[in-house]
C-alpha cells in the first residue's frame, strides 16, 4: 500500500465534521504551527518538502511563497484555487467533499505562514453543494475558535471566505480568478506584475490549488524532510489522481509520486485494468490540456524504461514522446475509442471557454473545433489535418495565458501520434465504425513532427 | 538608463520603457505593428498579439533568451536586452499567424466599409497577410447597432482590441459599454443597448483600428482617399479644438482628431488631443475653423498615395534584412506591399 497523507481518514464515518476530524488528530498541526513555529519556520518546512503546485504547472510551492512581497502596512492574501474545471480532473472536489477540514486547516496554517489575515476559497459555480460543505466546516471552525480573532490564543487573526464562481474554466487561471474574485469580468491579467507583487486588490497574493494547500498539513505535521522522503527525485510526496475513462475502477487515488503507470492502470490496488478486458489505446495523463500518448508510450518511455507517474517521469521525452503530470486527470481510452472524436470534445471545450481577449486563442480555438467537426463528420481533407497542425502551432506560446497552449497541445499530440486515424476519417468519414485496427496495433512507429 | 538593441540598433531609454516604445524611438523601420496598444490609454495593449517580438537576450545580467515571443507593448526593456523584430523569420511567421486569426472571422467588407483606406487591419493585411483565406466556415455575425445617434457599431468588424472600452473608461465621464460574452462570440456592447451619451464619446471612433466604430454623419459619404485632410483649429471650451477636417471639394465631410505617425491621436504638451462631440459632429463648415494647412499623413495604406514615407522606410528595413539573411534565403512580402504605384495608379 502506498502512503496516504491526504486520504488516510477518508473512510472514517463523519470525518466531514469537526469533532471526528479532531479525534483523528485534526487541527493538531495548526496548534503546532501557531504555538511552536514562526511563519519563517513553516516556509522552511514547505521548501524542504519539495512540494510542487498541484494545480497543473508544478511550480515549487516554497519558492512561490518566498516570492510574496511584504511591504509594510499592505494586506496580503492567500487564495485557494478550487475552480477545478479541467476536463478529467475531480480530485479537489473529492477532497473538499469528503474531508473539508483538511483544506480549512491547510488554509489557516498557510495563511499564518504568509502573514495573511483574510483568505479566500474560490470555488467553481457547479460545486455549489461543495461550497455549502466548506461553509459548514468554516462555521464549525469559527465556533471552535480556529478561525476569527486570536486563533487558539496565539494572537493570530484570520477570516476565511468561500466565493462561488459562475462556472468558467478560465476563472481557474490565477489572474482571471483574482479578477473574478474582485467582481470583474474573468479575463486573465497581462503579466507582469505577478500576483506575488500585485494580486487581489493590487496586494501581494499567493494563489494555490486545493490539494497544494491540503498537503501543507502533513508537511508541517511530520516535517518537510519526512515529506521529501516520499516520492521520487524532484517529485516529492503524494498526489491525488482523478482516474476516469475505460478503467475497471475509476476514481480518485492518492499515489506516491513515482508509481509506474503500468501498476496504476493494471494493479488491483488502483484502477484494476481496462474495462471489459479490452486493450488500452491511449491515455491523457494530466487533464485535457496535456498531450495524449498512445499506450506504448504511456507505459514505457521512448527508451523502453517503465514510465513513472511523476513530474519528470511523465515529461520524459519532451512533447515528442512524453506528456505532463498536469493536474493529475488521468483519462484512459480503450481500443474502441476514437481519438478524433475525443479531440473534438476537448476542442469544443476550449472553444467555449476561451475568454476571447487575445486573437490567437479567440479565433484559433473556434477554427480548430470547426475543422475537427468537419473531419469527424466525414467532410475533411488531408489538407485539413495539416491546417490543424499549422493553427495549433500559431496559437501555442503566443497568447496571454496558458489556455491557448492548453487548446493547442491536445491537437498537436493527437496528430503527432494518431495521424493515421485522422487520415482514416478523411477517407471513410463518419461511416467509420471499426476504428480498432487503425491505431492500437497500428499506431505510428515513429511520432511525426 | 537601460540600453536595448532592437533589430541591430541600440538605444538608451528611460527605466520602465516598453520594447515597443523603445522601437518607436528608433523609428518606424523597427517598430512592430500594433492593433490594440495605444500609448494614450492606460493598460492598453497585450490583446491582439501583432506586436510580438523575440527576445534573444533577456538582459546583461541574465542573458538567457525568453522562451516565448513576448508582446512588445507590454514588456519592459532590461539593460542589455536584445530584441528581434523584423530580423526574425519566426516573428514574421507568428505575425502572419496573428493576421490570419484577426481576419478569420472578419467580414472582409472593405468595399463598403467607411474605414477602408485608413484601416490598420488593411495595412496589416497588406504587409503581413496572405492573399487567400484558409478559413472556410461561415463568419460570425452580429447585428449592427447604433450607439447613440452619431456612432454606429459594426461588431462583425471588431477585433476586440479593447481600445474603445478603455477610451470610454478613461476619457469620458461615465462608462456604459464594455465586453459581453466570451471567446469567439465576445462582443462590444452597451449594456441593455444604452446609448453612450456624453461629450467625448466620439473619440471611440478615432481609436478604433478597424471599421467597427464609425461616424454615422460620414456614413457612405465618400471613400476616405477621395477626401482631403486639412488641419484646423478653433477655440473650444470643452477640448483642445485641434482637429483634422476631411474635405471633398469645399465641403467638410468629416471631422476627426489629428493623428500621429503611429495612427494615434496627437498629444499637445503631453496632453492627448481628444476632441469633443461638438467639434466632431456639429462644426462642419469651413467658417467654423481656422485652417492650419494640409495634413501630413504617413500611413502605409491606400490613403497615403502621395505620402509614402513609411513605405520607403519599410522597404529599407526589408532590404537590410535580406542582406542579413544567410545566402539563398528569401523574404516573402505581402502582395504589392512595396509597389508605391500599386495604389496611386
Ligand atoms: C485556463 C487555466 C485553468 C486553470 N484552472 C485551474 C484550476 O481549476 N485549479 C487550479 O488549482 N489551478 C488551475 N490553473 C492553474 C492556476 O493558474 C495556478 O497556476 C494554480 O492555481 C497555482 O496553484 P499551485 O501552485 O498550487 O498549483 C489553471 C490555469 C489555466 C491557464
Ligand atoms: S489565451 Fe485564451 S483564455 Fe487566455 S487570455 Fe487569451 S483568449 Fe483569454
Ligand atoms: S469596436 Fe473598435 S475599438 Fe472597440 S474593441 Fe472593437 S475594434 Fe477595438
Ligand atoms: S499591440 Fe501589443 S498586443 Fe496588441
Amino acid at each position: 500500500m502506498g502512503k496516504k497523507l491526504l486520504l488516510e481518514h477518508i473512510d472514517v464515518p463523519g470525518i466531514q465534521s469537526l469533532n471526528v476530524y479532531r479525534q483523528k488528530g485534526g487541527y493538531e498541526t495548526l496548534k503546532k504551527a501557531l504555538t511552536s513555529m514562526t511563519p519563517e519556520q513553516i516556509l522552511e518546512e514547505v521548501k524542504t518538502s519539495g512540494l510542487r503546485g498541484r494545480g497543473g504547472a508544478g511550480f515549487p510551492t516554497g519558492l512561490k511563497w518566498s516570492f510574496l512581497a511584504k511591504p509594510e502596512g499592505v494586506a496580503r492574501y492567500l487564495v485557494c484555487n478550487a475552480d477545478e474545471s479541467e476536463p478529467g480532473t475531480f480530485k479537489d472536489r473529492y477532497l473538499m467533499e469528503k474531508i473539508p477540514h483538511i483544506l480549512i486547516e491547510g488554509m489557516i496554517v498557510s495563511s499564518f505562514a504568509l502573514g495573511a489575515n483574510t483568505s479566500y476559497i474560490y470555488i467553481r459555480g457547479e460545486y455549489f453543494y461543495v461550497a455549502r460543505i466548506l461553509e459548514n466546516a468554516i462555521a464549525e471552525a469559527y465556533e471552535a475558535g480556529l478561525l476569527g480573532k486570536n486563533i487558539m490564543g496565539s494572537g493570530y487573526d484570520l477570516d476565511l471566505y468561500v466565493q462561488i464562481g459562475a462556472g468558467a474554466y478560465i476563472c481557474g487561471e490565477e489572474t482571471a480568478l483574482l479578477e473574478s474574485l474582485e467582481g470583474k469580468r474573468g479575463n486573465p491579467r497581462i503579466k507582469p506584475p505577478f500576483p506575488a507583487i500585485a494580486g487581489l486588490y493590487g496586494c501581494p497574493t499567493v494563489v494555490n490549488n486545493v490539494e497544494t494547500i491540503a498537503a501543507v498539513v502533513p508537511i508541517v505535521k511530520d516535517g518537510g524532510a519526512a515529506y521529501a522522503q516520499i516520492g521520487i527525485g524532484k517529485s516529492t510526496g503524494t498526489k491525488l489522481i482523478s482516474a476516469s475513462g475505460h478503467l475497471n475502477k475509476p476514481g480518485v487515488y492518492e499515489i506516491e509520486l513515482g508509481l509506474p503507470v503500468e501498476e496504476f492502470i493494471y494493479s488491483e490496488e488502483y484502477c484494476g485494468g481496462i474495462k471489459n478486458g479490452k486493450q488500452l489505446k491511449a491515455v491523457v495523463a494530466g487533464g485535457s490540456s496535456v498531450p495524449i500518448l498512445p499506450a506504448h508510450l504511456i507505459l514505457k518511455t521512448a527508451a523502453g524504461e517503465p514510465r513513472l507517474m511523476s513530474y519528470e517521469g511523465l515529461a520524459d521525452g519532451g512533447f515528442a514522446t512524453g506528456t505532463m503530470l498536469g493536474s493529475g486527470g488521468f483519462i484512459a481510452m480503450d481500443e474502441d475509442s476514437s481519438i478524433v472524436k475525443n479531440l473534438w470534445t476537448f476542442s469544443r471545450f476550449y472553444h467555449h471557454e476561451s475568454c476571447g481577449q487575445c486573437s490567437p486563442c479567440r479565433e484559433g480555438t473556434g477554427w480548430m473545433e470547426k475543422i475537427l467537426h468537419k473531419i469527424l463528420h466525414g467532410h475533411g481533407t488531408l489538407a485539413d489535418v495539416d491546417l490543424l497542425w499549422d493553427i495549433q502551432s500559431k496559437i501555442e506560446g503566443k497568447t496571454i495565458c496558458p489556455l491557448g497552449d492548453a487548446a493547442a497541445w491536445p491537437v498537436a499530440s493527437a496528430i503527432r501520434h494518431f495521424r493515421n486515424e485522422f487520415e482514416e476519417y478523411v477517407k471513410q468519414g463518419h461511416s467509420i465504425k471499426d476504428v480498432k485496427h487503425y491505431y492500437r496495433l497500428n499506431h505510428l512507429p515513429e511520432p511525426v513532427n | 538608463m537601460p540600453k536595448v538593441t532592437i533589430d541591430g540598433v541600440t538605444i538608451e531609454v528611460p527605466n520602465g520603457t516598453t520594447i515597443l516604445e523603445a522601437a518607436r524611438m528608433i523609428g518606424p523601420e523597427v517598430a512592430p505593428p500594433t492593433m490594440c496598444y495605444y500609448s494614450k490609454l492606460e493598460t492598453s495593449g497585450g490583446y491582439c498579439r501583432t506586436c510580438l517580438v523575440k527576445v534573444s537576450q533577456g538582459s546583461e545580467k541574465d542573458p538567457r533568451p525568453m522562451p516565448k515571443p513576448v508582446a512588445s507593448c507590454r514588456t519592459q526593456v532590461m539593460d542589455g536586452m536584445v530584441v528581434e523584430n523584423n530580423t526574425s523569420p519566426e516573428i514574421h511567421e507568428a505575425r502572419a499567424g496573428v493576421v490570419e486569426f484577426l481576419l478569420a472571422n472578419h467580414p472582409l467588407d472593405c468595399p463598403v466599409c467607411d474605414q477602408a483606406g485608413e484601416c490598420h487591419l488593411q495595412d496589416l493585411g497588406y504587409e503581413h497577410g496572405k492573399s487567400e483565406t484558409r478559413f472556410e466556415f461561415p463568419r460570425r455575425e452580429f447585428e449592427r447597432k447604433d450607439i447613440g445617434d452619431k456612432i454606429q457599431l459594426h461588431m462583425n468588424r471588431c477585433i476586440l482590441c479593447y481600445r474603445c472600452v478603455k477610451t470610454a473608461d478613461q476619457v469620458t465621464d461615465c462608462r456604459v459599454h464594455g465586453v459581453m460574452n466570451r471567446g469567439e462570440v465576445a462582443e462590444i456592447s452597451t449594456y441593455i443597448e444604452k446609448s453612450i451619451d456624453n461629450d467625448f464619446s466620439g473619440n471611440v471612433i478615432d481609436v478604433c483600428p478597424v471599421g467597427a466604430l464609425t461616424d454615422k454623419t460620414f456614413r457612405f459619404q465618400s471613400r476616405v482617399w477621395f477626401t482631403k485632410p486639412v488641419d484646423a483649429h478653433r477655440d473650444c471650451v470643452k477640448c483642445c479644438g485641434k482637429v483634422r477636417l476631411w474635405y471633398k471639394g469645399n465641403e467638410v465631410l468629416r471631422v476627426t482628431a489629428r493623428k500621429d505617425q503611429w495612427g494615434e491621436v496627437e498629444s499637445y504638451d503631453g496632453k492627448t488631443g481628444w476632441i469633443c462631440n461638438t467639434c466632431r459632429f456639429d462644426k462642419k463648415t469651413t467658417a467654423d475653423w481656422t485652417i492650419d494647412g494640409p495634413s501630413k499623413i504617413s500611413r502605409h495604406s491606400v490613403i497615403s498615395a502621395n505620402h509614402y514615407n513609411s513605405l520607403k522606410a519599410l522597404k529599407a528595413t526589408i532590404d537590410r534584412q535580406k542582406d542579413a539573411l544567410p545566402h539563398g534565403e528569401k523574404v516573402t512580402l505581402g502582395h504589392g506591399a512595396l509597389d508605391p504605384n500599386n495604389e496611386s495608379k
